[in-house]
C-alpha cells in the first residue's frame, strides 16, 4: 500500500472517527447485514474449529487430555477481553481495519496452530513421573489458544464498536456457532480431519472478507485480504494436518510390527476408526480367554478407535473349529448354563466378536445392536467376506442404535424376550459419547437401564455384563453394586439369589438371572470355571475357599465385596471401600469415575511405587486443568483493571457488572453441557444428540438474543427479570417434558425423539439467549469502556464453567447442575440491578439533555 | 522444565533430581553450567545410590516375593547393569531415577523397581535358562544375564531388535541371545525354560510360552499400558504339569478401611 493511499485513508479515517462517535448511539455506518454475517460465519469457524480439535487431540492424545486442552485454550476468549479492554482507546476506532485483519488472523491461525500443536512432544502418561510435561501441555493450549484469541477478538471489537446492536450481533454470534456446530459435524464425516480444518479456515477468510464488505475499508482490503488468503491457501494445504497418535497408542504401537497396515479408514463425529491388518505377526485379541486353552484365534483384523484398540474382526471360513477357543472365554459362562439353543441380544455389538462367539455357542437367534454405522458398515459391507457375512447371516438381526434407545423401542413394541442379553465389555466405548465432554455417560449401565434390561428377559432369562478385572476391584463391584440396586429396586428380596459372577486375569464377567439361579445351574457354573481355571466371585452358596484357587490374590477382595454388596449391609461396604463404587444413575450415569477425595493422599504417596495405575485420570485431570484455568482466568480478569475507566456511578461499582458476566458465563455453560449429556439419554445416537444439544442450544439462544434487540433498551431490570423468570419457566418445561419423552417416546424413530429433545430445550434455550445481551447493551449506555472487559469475563467463565460443569455433574448429577445454573441466573438478575432506579433516573437526565 | 532442559543437558551428576525437593534449582543450577559426559564413576554412584533406595524398600516386598526384601543376588545384578547405557541419549540424566523412561518405539525401559520385582520374583539361580518375551531395551535380559546362565530374548520390532542386540553384545553379556520374531512361539528350539518374562505388553498370554515352561517352573507378565504396571501375572508350572496363576499388586495398598479390617 503506497504512502499517499495510506495518507488519504488516515485523514478519511479522522473524519469518519467523529461521524462514528456520534454515530454510535444510533447505529454505525457499517452495512449491518454484512457485518452480522460476518460475525455469523467467524463464530461458525471458532465452533467448528473447537468440536474438529476435539477430535483432533483425542486422536493425538487421549480424551480427557483433549478435553483438558480445549477448556483451556478458549482462555483466548478471555484473554481477547483482557487486550481489548487494554487497547480499547486504540483499537475501536480502527474497527474497520483490526476486525478482518483479526478475522484472517483466525484463518491463518486455525490451521497454523494446529500443525504447531503436532510438534509439542506432549506425552500424558509421563505426566506423573515428569511434572515437567506440564509445561508441553501449556505449549499446547496456549498455541492453540491463539485462533480463539483471533475469533473472539472480533466479537468483542464489534460489541465495542456498536453498543446498540448487540441484540442482533450477539444473536448473529449465536446462531452462527449453532451452524458451526452442525458444520463441524458434517465436516467430521466428510473425511479427514485436514480437510475440515481447512474448510474452517476459508470460513474466517469469508469471515474477513465479508466484514471489509461491509466497512470503508474497501478496496485496498479486499485487495489485501484476497491476496492474504490466496497465498496463505497455498501454504496451509502444505501443513501437516493430520493428527499423529501418541506413540504408546494401540494403535502407533501395532503399526511397528512387520507389514502391518491400515487397511480402512472412518471419520465420523464417533470417532476415527481404523482397521489395520497385521499379516506376519497376527493379531490374537481374546480378552477373557482361559489359561488352559492351547488354541490359536484365527486371523484378525484389528478396530482402532481414536488409535485405540476397540476391537477385533475375526476372520470365518465356514468351519467352526478354529472358534473352539471361544467356548474358552469367560464370555461363554453363560451359554453353559441355557438349556436350549437361546435367542440372543447382543448390546454395543462392534466389531461382532460377541456375536460370531453367540452363533458357534449355538444360539438360534442374534440381535445385534451397535450405535456406530461406520462400525456396522465395515464388518457388514467392507469386510463381509473375511466376517465370513456375520451380519448377513439369517439368524442375526442388525440395529444401529444404543443400547438404552434399543431397550425402549422393543419394550413399547412388546418384543418377546431374550434368553440372554449381553453387554461385551462395560466402560469401553461402545455405550460411550462422542467426545465433546470431558467425562462420558455410560446410561447402559445404570440401575435404570439394568432394569429395563431385566424387563426384557424371556423366561429362565441371563443378562451378562463383561468387565475389565482390575485389582483393587472396581468396574466388578459397580457392576454388581448396581445390580443389587436395580433387584432391590424391582421388589427383589435377595439380590444375591439372582447374581453370579467370575473372573479370570484380565476380564470378570457378572451374570443376573431373572429368576433365583437353580441349584443345577450353580454346578454347571461350578464346572465350567474348573474346567476353564476361573475364579467364581459370587454366586448363591459360595464359600470362600472356593473364590480365590486358580488366579490367586493376596486377598479376593471381589469375593468379599460382591458377598457384602449383596447383603443389606451393602451400604457400610460402599462406604469404607475406598474407591467410588455406589450404584450409577441416569442421573449420574458416570460408569468409570471411581476416584474418592480421601484416598488421594494415600495414593500420591504411593504413584512412585506404580500407584499412579490407581488414579483413575479423568477427574484429576478435570480438577488439573480447573487448577491452571483458574488463576490464569483471574489474571485476565483483573488485569486490565487499572486501565479500565473507574466506575461513574459510586453507587454501581465494576464488580457488579462483573459478577453479573460471571454468573451468566457459568450458567450458560452449565446448563448447556448437562442439557447435553441428558439429550443423549433421550435420542440415543451420539450424533443427533450432540446436533440438538449443540445447534440446538446455541440456535434458540441466538433468537432469543434477536428478539430481545425489540426491547427498548431501557428498563433493564424488568427485562431481565422477566428473561430469568422465563429461564426458570423453560428449564421447568425441559425438566417435565424430558421426562415425559423418555418414559413415553421410547418406541419413536430416532428423527422423531431428536425433535421431542429439541422441544424440550428450545424454550429454555431462548430465554437464556437474552441475559446477556440485554446486560451488555446496559454496559454499552453506562459504561461502555467496561465493554470489552465484560465480554472476557464471560469468555473466562465458560472455561470455568466447561471444567465445573463436568466435576458438579460426577458429584452431585445432572438435574443439580441445571439447578445450580438457574440459581447462578437469579444471582445475575440480583447483582446489578441495585441502582437501577438511579440509572434509570440519570437515562431519563440523559434523555432530556438530547 | 527438567525434560526440556535433558536435551541439552548430558551431565548426570544431579542427585538433587532423584532427592526431589532440590531437584529444580540443581537441574537449573548444573544444567547450565556442566557440559562435558559424565565420567563412569559418577553413573557408578547413582546406581550404587539407586540400589540402596530399592534395599531401603524391603519390607515392602516382602509380602509380594515370599521372603523379607529383594533378594541380595538380584540387587547385586541391578547394581552392574549401567542403565545409562539402555536409554537414548538425552534421558541419561534420568538413568537412575525410579522412573520408567522413554526409548521410542512406544516403549519404555520399566521403572527399575518392577525391574527388580519381576527379576526376584523368577527366582532366577545359577545354571538357568530364561526366556525373555520383548527384549525392548535389553535392560531386563542385561539383568537376568548375571543371574542364570542363559538368557533367550525375541523381540518383534526390528529396529529396537537391532539396538538391543548391538548394545548387549558391546557391553560385552555374552550369555544373552537375541532374535527378531514373534514372542508368540517362544523359541522352541532351546525350550524348555526354568523361567520366562513376557515384558511386551499381551492381550492374551500365549499358550506356547505355557508349554515351553518346564514343571516348576515361573512365568511373569507386567499387566498395564506403557508407563503403568497395574499388577503383575505370576504364572507357575507345578511338576504335575498343571498351571496356577497370582496377581500380584507392586503397591501395598489396601481398598478397605473402617469396619472391614
Amino acid at each position: 500500500m503506497s504512502e499517499h493511499a495510506s495518507l488519504a485513508r488516515r485523514s478519511r479515517h479522522v473524519g469518519a472517527r467523529h461521524a462514528r462517535d456520534r454515530s454510535r448511539q444510533s447505529g454505525g455506518e457499517q452495512n449491518p447485514l454484512l457485518l452480522a454475517l460476518s460475525i455469523g460465519a467467524i463464530s461458525a469457524a471458532a465452533l467448528a474449529y473447537q468440536v474438529l480439535l476435539m477430535h483432533w487431540l483425542a486422536i493425538a492424545h487421549w480424551q480427557p487430555f483433549a478435553a483438558m486442552i480445549i477448556s483451556l485454550a478458549l482462555l483466548g476468549h478471555g484473554a481477547s477481553g483482557t487486550a481489548l479492554s487494554l487497547l480499547r482507546g486504540w483499537a475501536v476506532p480502527r474497527f474497520d481495519r483490526l476486525y478482518p485483519l483479526s478475522a484472517a488472523g483466525f484463518a491463518l491461525a486455525a490451521p497454523a496452530c494446529a500443525a504447531l500443536a503436532r510438534a509439542v512432544p506432549f506425552n500424558g502418561l509421563e505426566l506423573v513421573w515428569r511434572p515437567a510435561q506440564l509445561l508441553w501441555l501449556a505449549a499446547l493450549y496456549l498455541t492453540l489458544a491463539l485462533p480463539f484469541f483471533f475469533a473472539a477478538s472480533c466479537f468483542g471489537l464489534a460489541f465495542a464498536r456498536y453498543g446498540e446492536r448487540i441484540p442482533r450481533l450477539y444473536g448473529a454470534d449465536l446462531l452462527g456457532a449453532g451452524l458451526g456446530a452442525l458444520a463441524a459435524l458434517a465436516l467430521l464425516y466428510a473425511g479427514p480431519l485436514r480437510i475440515g480444518l481447512l474448510a474452517v479456515s476459508a470460513l474466517g477468510a469469508l469471515a474477513a472478507l465479508l466484514a471489509v464488505g461491509a466497512g470503508t475499508w474497501r478496496r485496498a482490503g479486499v485487495l489485501a485480504v484476497l491476496l492474504a488468503v490466496a497465498l496463505a491457501a497455498t501454504g496451509l494445504s502444505r501443513l501437516p494436518l493430520t493428527p499423529a497418535p501418541n506413540a504408546y497408542k494401540d494403535l502407533s504401537r501395532t503399526l511397528l510390527l512387520p507389514e502391518a497396515a491400515i487397511v480402512a479408514e472412518r471419520h465420523s463425529p464417533q470417532g476415527w476408526l481404523a482397521v489395520v491388518e497385521s499379516p506376519a505377526v497376527p493379531l490374537r485379541y481374546a480378552p477373557g480367554l482361559s489359561l488352559s486353552n492351547t488354541q490359536e484365534p484365527p486371523p484378525q483384523l484389528g478396530v482402532y478407535l481414536d488409535g485405540e484398540a476397540a476391537d477385533a474382526i475375526v476372520r470365518y471360513h465356514g468351519r467352526p473349529e478354529p472358534l473352539a477357543y471361544l467356548q474358552r472365554t469367560t464370555a461363554a459362562l453363560p451359554y453353559a448354563l441355557l438349556d436350549s439353543p437361546p435367542r440372543v441380544l447382543v448390546l454395543g455389538a462392534g466389531a461382532g466378536l460377541a456375536v460370531r462367539q453367540a452363533l458357534s455357542l449355538g444360539a438360534r437367534e442374534v440381535v445385534a445392536v451397535e450405535p456406530n454405522p461406520q462400525m456396522m458398515a465395515l464388518v457388514r459391507e467392507d469386510f463381509a467376506e473375511f466376517a465370513g457375512g456375520l451380519y448377513a447371516d439369517p439368524r442375526v438381526q442388525v440395529q444401529i442404535d444404543t443400547p438404552r434407545a434399543f431397550l425402549r423401542a422393543a419394550s413399547a413394541r412388546r418384543e418377546p424376550g431374550y434368553d440372554l442379553i449381553v453387554l461385551p465389555l462395560a466402560g469401553s466405548f461402545s455405550d460411550a459419547a462422542a467426545g465433546v465432554q470431558a467425562a462420558d455417560e455410560h446410561y447402559a449401565f445404570t440401575v435404570e437401564a439394568l432394569r429395563e434390561m431385566r424387563a426384557r428377559l424371556a423366561p429362565g432369562g441371563l443378562l451378562a455384563l463383561g468387565h475389565w478385572q482390575k485389582e483393587p476391584p472396581r468396574d466388578g463391584l459397580r457392576l454388581i453394586a448396581t445390580a443389587a440396586a436395580a433387584l432391590r429396586a424391582e421388589g427383589v428380596a435377595e439380590p444375591g439369589a439372582h447374581v453370579a459372577a467370575i473372573r479370570s486375569w484380565d476380564l470378570g464377567l457378572v451374570l443376573i438371572a431373572g429368576e433365583p439361579l437353580a441349584p443345577d445351574r450353580i454346578v454347571r457354573l461350578r464346572d465350567f470355571t474348573e474346567q476353564n481355571g476361573f475364579d467364581p466371585v459370587y454366586f448363591p452358596g459360595i464359600r470362600a475357599e472356593e473364590a480365590n484357587r486358580f488366579t490367586e490374590l493376596a486377598r479376593p477382595y471381589g469375593f468379599e465385596g460382591a458377598r457384602a454388596l449383596l447383603s443389606p449391609a451393602w451400604r457400610e461396604f460402599v462406604a469404607g471401600y475406598k474407591f467410588d463404587i455406589r450404584p450409577t444413575h441416569d442421573d449420574a450415569p458416570w460408569f468409570s469415575h471411581f476416584f474418592r477425595w480421601r484416598v488421594l493422599p494415600e495414593l500420591w504417596a504411593l504413584r512412585a511405587q506404580g500407584g499412579a495405575v490407581l488414579f483413575d485420570s479423568g477427574y484429576l485431570l478435570l480438577l488439573a486443568a480447573l487448577a491452571q484455568a483458574l488463576p490464569l482466568a483471574l489474571v485476565l480478569i483483573v488485569l486490565p483493571l487499572r486501565a479500565l475507566p473507574r466506575a461513574q456511578d459510586p453507587a454501581m461499582p465494576r464488580w457488579r457488572p462483573a459478577l453479573y458476566f460471571l454468573c451468566l458465563g457459568l450458567a450458560f455453560l452449565l446448563i448447556e453441557i448437562a442439557g447435553l449429556a441428558r439429550l443423549k439419554r433421550l435420542i440415543g445416537l451420539p450424533l443427533p444428540a450432540i446436533a440438538v444439544g449443540l445447534a440446538g442450544f446455541l440456535v434458540f439462544a441466538g433468537l432469543g438474543s434477536l428478539y430481545a434487540q425489540r426491547w427498548p433498551p431501557q428498563a433493564f431490570a424488568p427485562r431481565l427479570h422477566r428473561a430469568v423468570l422465563a429461564i426458570a419457566l423453560g428449564l421447568g418445561w425441559h425438566l417435565a417434558a424430558f421426562g415425559l419423552a423418555v418414559d413415553h417416546a421410547g418406541a419413536l424413530p430416532p428423527a422423531a425423539r431428536a425433535l421431542l429433545g429439541l422441544a424440550s430445550i428450545a424454550p429454555l434455550a431462548f430465554a437464556m439467549g437474552m441475559p446477556f445481551p440485554l446486560g451488555l447493551r446496559r454496559l454499552a449506555h453506562e459504561a461502555p469502556g467496561l465493554l470489552p472487559w465484560a465480554w472476557g469475563i464471560n469468555g473466562c467463565a465458560s472455561v470455568l464453567a466447561a471444567l465445573l460443569a463436568a466435576l458438579l455433574a460426577i458429584d452431585l448429577g445432572l438435574r443439580a447442575t441445571l439447578l445450580i445454573a438457574l440459581a447462578l441466573y437469579v444471582v445475575a438478575a440480583g447483582c446489578w440491578r441495585a441502582t437501577e432506579s438511579k440509572r434509570q433516573a440519570n437515562a431519563f437526565y440523559t434523555q432530556g439533555e438530547q | 522444565m527438567d525434560a526440556v532442559r535433558a536435551r541439552s543437558d548430558p551431565n548426570p551428576r544431579r542427585r538433587g533430581v532423584r532427592r526431589g525437593k532440590g531437584r529444580l534449582l540443581a537441574a537449573l543450577l548444573l544444567g547450565v553450567a556442566a557440559q562435558a559426559p559424565a565420567a563412569e564413576e559418577d553413573y557408578a554412584a547413582q546406581r550404587r545410590e539407586l540400589v540402596a533406595e530399592l534395599r531401603g524398600r524391603d519390607p515392602d516386598v516382602a509380602e509380594e516375593t515370599g521372603h523379607s526384601g529383594f533378594d541380595a543376588r538380584v540387587l547385586a545384578a541391578l547394581a552392574t547393569v549401567p542403565r545409562e547405557r539402555f536409554v537414548p541419549a538425552p534421558q541419561r540424566p534420568y538413568a537412575y531415577l525410579d522412573q520408567p523412561l522413554p526409548i521410542g518405539y512406544g516403549q519404555t525401559i520399566s521403572q527399575p523397581f518392577i525391574v527388580a520385582l519381576m527379576t526376584d520374583l523368577l527366582r532366577p539361580r545359577p545354571g538357568q535358562r530364561v526366556l525373555e518375551v520383548g527384549t525392548g531395551s535389553g535392560y531386563q535380559a542385561a539383568v537376568l544375564a548375571g543371574l542364570v546362565e542363559k538368557v533367550y530374548s525375541v523381540e518383534i520390532v526390528p529396529p529396537l531388535a537391532r539396538q538391543a542386540a548391538e548394545r548387549l553384545t558391546a557391553l560385552g553379556y555374552a550369555n544373552v541371545q537375541t532374535r527378531l520374531g514373534d514372542g508368540y512361539y517362544g523359541w522352541p528350539e532351546h525350550a524348555p525354560f526354568d523361567g520366562i518374562v513376557v515384558t511386551a505388553a499381551a492381550s492374551s498370554i500365549p499358550p506356547p510360552l505355557i508349554a515351553q515352561l518346564k514343571p516348576g517352573g515361573r512365568m511373569l507378565i507386567p499387566v498395564g499400558v506403557p508407563y503403568f504396571t497395574q499388577n503383575l501375572m505370576l504364572v507357575e508350572k507345578r511338576e504335575d504339569g498343571r498351571v496356577r496363576s497370582r496377581q500380584i499388586l507392586p503397591v501395598r495398598f489396601v481398598p478397605l478401611t473402617g469396619g472391614h479390617e
